[in-house]
């Protein structure tokens, strides 16, 4: 017997038996779509993470005011923080901390209107120095970033993000046009090119200014050095843990502290954010496989368990093929090809469940879903598997019943 | 494969010895049941001789190992001891693939119970003997047509058994047993579901089947049926009780 009239028997089979082959692949279908749903959840909260470490920057270090203990209480407006322009300052010296790469102090006003004529606009406007922008791994789509001159002399200059600028300009450049705040016009002197959002705060959405701009026109205050954040960029991946050291240093000693309890910094470092997150994550991705492996094994035992049943009741069947020609090899084939076909119908319509989920449950849900490709090819293969893997031992039964004994049985 | 040794003709055989070699040679054949601890002789010590061309019944009360004999006949079961030459070669020399492909190509066999696939067209049902002797789907379909044409079924193709009267139903599956052209066609009570207007009509099938030159053995309890056998042998308690002609030689 040639393979394709094994096929077509093999779909006879199928079409005859429209409920058993349902079942069959319903089974194997639920598997599928749980494993695609599993593995797109997890590389969708992964990707998220990643998203969100891009997004900071990397190798970026984080100093907040506070003890670690008082958990980085952050200055308000105007209010001392323990953090100063000075200890920004201190870290960026090259000698003294040659694993740094990069110091940018933050001092941010929230919820600030700024007016473009008759159209305005709320947004965070943060104050920082010139080094912002390769600490936080950001790029300029127009115009230029805030200088060391804009600095010193806390020039009414800004460097709108992307859609804080859209939303004030539109579709105009506006690169050499003003922003008012309070009454005090800005000149807008660049735009950021967009970075997306991460899970607090809108990328695209502030004005940066020089840090003295900030402190001295729009928070004023008391203490004009108070500094809310230090992020702080290590000058390469290998060398984190040297900054971390050197920020720990450098501060302790200009704050003369030693001791953590009477330390008023906290650091935080993108790995601890990044380890925290995929512990959780892949705590959360081994819990979901476990289920979704589960799913599969109970789809193959459902699966072979038709095929036992089939087998059963088609052993009349088997016995009249056997006794007009069939060898044993062509009815293994044919329960084989059988079991595959359903198998892989299972893993076709699994897939498709799957991507339809991955579609619409992100509605419902906070969750990002990754569907990939590889895993999507993978799931399949593992149907076919499955259905030749659990097709195997009914279909070696079947061939190994002599012709007689299978054609009297009722 | 192996020589055709010389045998002995049959005494009651009414072929001519000089017709050849024997299709079926059957030497001190034993068939034992077991069933837990208990053993069941089903043919005890059956030898027998089947030249070719001839028109055979075997007739027998129920439980006597008529069907039991036609099995070991039919390769579908293999014999406890003894020889069983089937066109001169020794069937417990092979292996199953050598069976099934003996079955395929030399042996047609009809069932008391027609043993159609109830999935499958009439001409799906008659073509599946040629499948597994992989002959091409053109050809296939070609001579499956024939075979229900010479059945009286050429308007039936397409039907499903269940579609069919059991009448209908034996003769598809005559045309199933002649599609691929047999030398030997074994029936085992074909006529045993039928009613006497059906039954007359297979029969008359079995008839021209062998008047084509086939050698025909049929398993019967019917008289009138066996009659139509040029050769009738008695089986009683798994032995052969008597072995003649008959005066009808259709
Ligand atoms: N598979 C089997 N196992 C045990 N005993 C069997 C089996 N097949 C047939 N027999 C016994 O062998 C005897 C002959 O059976 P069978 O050849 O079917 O008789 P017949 O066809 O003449 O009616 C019966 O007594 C039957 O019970
Ligand atoms: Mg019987």
């Amino acid at each position: 017997m040639t393979w394709s009239d094994i096929l077509a028997n093999s779909w006879d089979a199928i079409r005859s038996h429209k409920m058993r082959s349902a079942l069959t692949s319903l089974g194997i279908l639920i598997g599928i779509a749980a494993v695609v749903l599993t593995v797109g959840l997890g590389q969708g909260a992964q990707q998220k993470v990643s998203n969100q470490l891009n997004a900071l920057g990397g190798n970026l270090l984080i100093v907040s005011p506070g003890s670690s203990t008082t958990g980085g209480v952050r200055g308000g407006f105007g209010s001392a923080s323990t953090l100063t322009m000075a200890d920004a300052t201190a870290l960026s010296s090259p000698v003294a901390a040659p694993n740094i790469g990069g110091v940018a102090p933050i001092l941010q006003a929230t919820s600030k209107e700024l007016d473009n004529g008759s159209t305005n606009w709320t947004t965070t406007v943060v104050g920082t120095t010139s080094s912002w922008l390769s600490v936080r791994g950001r790029t300029l789509a127009s115009g230029r970033f805030i200088s060391d001159a804009d600095q010193a002399s806390a020039a009414a200059v800004t460097v709108l993000a992307s859609s804080t600028a859209s939303q004030l300009f539109g579709p105009v450049n506006p690169v050499g046009q003003y922003v008012t705040i309070s009454g005090t016009p800005y000149q807008v002197i660049g735009v950021l090119a967009s970075a997306g959002s991460d899970s607090t705060t809108n990328l695209d959405d502030q004005a940066i200014m020089p840090f003295s701009t900030v402190s001295q026109r729009i928070v004023g205050g008391t203490n004009r050095t108070s500094v809310q954040t230090i992020y702080v960029k290590a000058a390469s991946a290998s060398q984190l843990a040297g900054a971390y050291q050197e920020t720990q240093t450098i501060l302790q000693n200009r704050h003369a502290t030693s001791s953590s309890s009477t330390t008023d910094f906290s650091i935080t470092t993108q790995q601890s954010v990044l380890s925290t997150t995929s512990s959780v994550d892949s705590t959360l991705t081994t819990l979901l496989m476990g289920a979704a492996a589960l799913a599969l094994l109970v789809g193959g035992i459902g699966v072979m368990n038709i095929m036992l049943v089939s087998v059963k009741e088609r052993t009349r069947e088997i016995g009249l093929r056997k006794a007009l020609g069939g060898t044993p090899t062509t009815i293994r084939r044919q329960f084989l090809s059988e079991a595959s076909m359903l198998g892989l119908t299972g893993g076709l319509l699994g897939v498709a469940g799957g991507v339809g989920g991955a579609l619409i449950l992100p509605h419902f849900i906070s969750n990002p879903i990754t569907i990939s490709v590889p895993w999507v090819l993978i799931s399949i293969a593992v149907a076919i598997v499955i259905g030749v893997g659990f097709g195997v031992y009914p279909a070696v039964r079947a061939a190994r019943l002599s012709p007689i004994d299978a054609l009297r049985s009722e | 494969m192996a020589d055709a040794p010389t045998l002995a003709r049959h005494p009651s055989s009414n072929t001519d010895p000089a017709a050849g070699q024997p299709v079926i040679e059957l030497e001190a054949v034993r068939k034992v049941y077991r069933t837990g601890t208990i053993e069941f002789e089903a043919v005890r010590n059956v030898s027998l001789v089947i030249h070719p061309g001839e028109y055979v019944a075997i007739m027998g009360p129920s439980g006597s190992g008529k069907s039991t004999l036609m099995n070991i006949l039919g390769c579908l079961d293999v014999a406890t001891s003894g020889r069983y030459l089937l066109a001169g070669e020794d069937v417990s020399d092979m292996d199953e693939d050598q069976l099934a492909d003996v079955r395929n190509r030399h042996i047609g066999f009809v069932f008391q119970q027609f043993n159609l696939l109830p999935s499958l067209s009439a001409l799906r049902n008659v073509e599946l003997p040629l499948a597994f002797a992989a002959v091409p789907r053109e050809e296939r379909r070609r001579r499956g047509r024939l075979a229900l044409e010479r059945v009286g079924l050429g308007d039936r193709l397409t039907h499903r058994p269940n579609e069919m009267s059991g009448g209908q139903q034996q003769r598809v599956a005559v045309a199933r047993a002649l599609v691929s052209d047999p030398a030997l066609v074994l029936a085992d009570e074909p006529t045993g579901n039928l009613d006497s207007s059906a039954t007359e009509d297979v029969l008359e099938l079995f008839g021209e089947l062998h008047a084509q030159g086939r050698t025909v053995v049929l398993i019967t309890h019917e008289a009138e049926v066996a009659e139509r056998a040029q050769r009738v042998i008695h089986i009683r308690d798994g032995a052969v009780a008597s072995d003649g002609l008959t005066g009808g030689t259709r």
